[in-house]
């Protein structure tokens, strides 16, 4: 087995046993993404140097019996987290030479635990797509079947984690930028409940949503990295004042007792029958394993989507007017009016799907519109926020899929974004109402794809998430598909 | 039509965006699809629910007012399109 094969798990303990050095897991990584990225395009910057020297710092420290949870651990930063000296593009052209003077609270909490950063990877443009196509800077191929999407937006992390590139990454999830690609990739990824992860350094898409989270090859590497990234934030005034338990006591705590909720809603029409037929077998595991089934009904999950693309893009619309090429990114040079630098450099620094978010975020919030779209929209948000609250009184997690369907084709749907938009219907929900939500594999449809099971609990609830799907692992055992690269 | 291409050019100079003729055609076309599916919130009641604009009831964080250390002047201009060492340059605006 190579290093790069390994799990953070694994990869601690061989290293902890003096079997290789953080050096050399390091080079391993970086050997295999200069073997494969050329064509799976996870990668926009490898940051070949600042690894290798925070790879020798890491065994300087192991060496000082100081060795921190991720000692001389390599992983990938989706890039629209800060770091320092390193350029962060959210995937975007008015970012593409942004390089920024402070890490992200999630990346300082990462190197003070010894993580190796190996770079930053592809995502849909400031975050917004379901399959990463909207990357300005190369589109990242899913690593189990060439020619299909990742997902999105997170589609670099997931496509990094699940090619071995990495042994783990941290991605953003508002509206299952995490749960989805890692799903249609085959790896686990889970969204935290709003406020347990600092957002500082996190380039804002629509704030009230936004959550950073890890994405990993086990759900044991996933409490781990947990583990690190969770604490309140003083420079984050939205992340929550609550103690972070240990997220790998929960592992091995078994299914009896646990109220598994299905919710009725979520297997209705559209549903493919392969991604059914896993999630159901799924159902069963859990059942067989001490846990006890129960019908729920989360009556609004259709209007999810309308709610949540009129609360996104308000967000959105307010949080990229800071994109005006004053005081960092891409400005035209041509303009002779302040005014017209403004929309020249707009116009020419984002992408469509942007510009589309943009429009529909400030037509809903501008005058006469305000109450018929933004204000409507929050009050649906509160009956989906009420639909949770009633089932977790009769359940302690949701199991479902994460996406109607596995990956698709490459350059599908593009043309139709309300299509792309409804894919989402299955992982808005939890962004809605502020709750955990993970994915882990729960099997491959007959072509090999892969196909997640999402797991969703109660604010604050993510130690039962990773408990059921840390059952769900060890029960169907599943081999990690076979890659296409 | 929820959306008329003169309201999209309006709302487009709100947001600072100049979209070509071709573009303004598709994302009108674009943007009533989506309206039109929005309206679907539209069958809901929603007269007496109060909007949730934030999942948690949080007040203000207050801090303390402290001066702490922060970016010097040379890193924050750093990323500048244009400066001259001491500030950030923009065209001429009167």
């Amino acid at each position: 087995m190579k290093p790069y094969e390994l799990t953070i798990a694994q990869a601690v303990k061989k290293m902890a046993a003096g079997e290789f050095t953080a050096v050399e897991l390091t080079e391993s990584c970086l050997g295999r993404i200069e073997k494969i990225d050329k064509k799976l395009q996870a990668f926009i910057t490898v940051d070949r140097e600042g690894a290798l020297s925070q790879a020798i710092a890491a065994d300087k420290k192991r060496s000082a019996g100081k060795a921190g949870a991720l000692c001389g651990i390599p992983l990938s930063i989706k890039d629209l987290l800060c770091t320092k000296g390193v350029k962060t593009t959210c995937g975007s052209k008015i970012l593409e030479n942004y390089i920024p003077p402070y890490d992200a609270t999630v990346v300082d909490r990462i190197r003070k635990e010894g993580g190796v950063i190996l770079g930053k990877v592809a995502m849909d443009e400031f975050a917004m797509g379901s399959t990463s196509e909207t990357c300005a800077f190369g589109v990242p191929q899913n690593p189990v079947k060439s020619g299909y999407v990742t997902g999105g937006s997170s589609g670099g992390s997931a496509a990094s984690v699940a090619s071995l590139e990495c042994l783990g990454s941290l991605g953003s999830d508002t509206g299952g930028s995490i749960r989805q690609p890692a799903s249609l990739c085959g790896v686990v990824g889970m969204k935290p409940t709003y406020g347990r992860v600092s957002r500082f350094g996190l380039t804002a898409f629509a704030s009230s949503l936004d959550q950073v989270g890890p994405l990993s090859r086990s759900v044991t590497d996933c409490a781990t990295l947990m583990n690190v990234i969770s604490a309140y934030d003083k420079k984050d005034s939205t992340s929550v004042r609550k103690a972070t338990p240990d997220f790998t006591s929960s592992l091995k705590k078994g299914l009896d007792g646990v109220r598994v909720g299905i919710p009725l809603e979520y297997f209705k029409q559209g549903l493919d029958p392969e991604v059914e037929h896993v999630v159901q077998n799924s159902i069963e595991v859990l059942r067989s394993g001490g846990a006890e089934l129960v019908d729920i009904s989360l009556p609004h999950t259709e209007y999810c989507v309308a709610s949540y693309y009129l609360i996104a893009s308000s967000e959105a619309s307010s949080n990229l007017a800071r994109y005006d090429g004053v005081i960092y990114g891409y400005r035209d040079q041509q303009a002779d009016s302040l005014l017209d630098m403004y929309k020249q450099t707009r116009s020419q620094g984002f992408g469509a799907e942007v510009k589309r978010r943009i429009l529909i975020g400030t037509y809903a919030l501008s005058s006469g519109y305000y109450d018929a779209y933004y204000k409507k929209a929050s009050q649906v948000r509160t009956l989906i926020l009420g639909d949770y609250k009633k089932a977790y009184e009769k359940c302690d997690i949701l199991i479902s899929p994460v996406t109607p369907t596995p990956a698709w084709k490459m350059g599908e749907n593009s043309d139709d974004p309300l299509a792309m938009y409804l894919s989402d219907i299955l992982t808005i929900s939890a962004n809605l109402a502020g709750v955990p939500g993970l994915s882990v594999p729960g099997g491959f449809t007959g072509t090999g794809l892969p196909v997640g099971i999402q797991v969703q609990g109660d604010h604050f609830g993510e130690e039962k998430l990773i408990q059921a799907a840390y059952h769900l692992e060890q029960e169907l055992n599943l081999e990690l598909p076979p890659l296409d690269i | 039509m929820n959306i008329t291409k003169k309201e999209v050019e309006h709302v487009a100079n709100l947001a600072r965006l100049t979209l070509s003729d071709e573009d303004l055609d598709v994302m009108t076309g674009q943007l009533d699809t989506i309206l039109s599916y929005v309206d679907k919130l539209g069958e809901l009641d929603t007269g007496k629910v109060e909007p949730t604009t934030h999942v948690f009831s949080v007040t203000n964080a207050f801090r303390e007012d402290r001066v702490t250390e922060s970016l010097s002047r040379e890193e924050s201009l750093a990323n500048a399109p244009q400066q001259n060492g001491e500030s950030f340059q923009v065209p001429k605006i009167i």
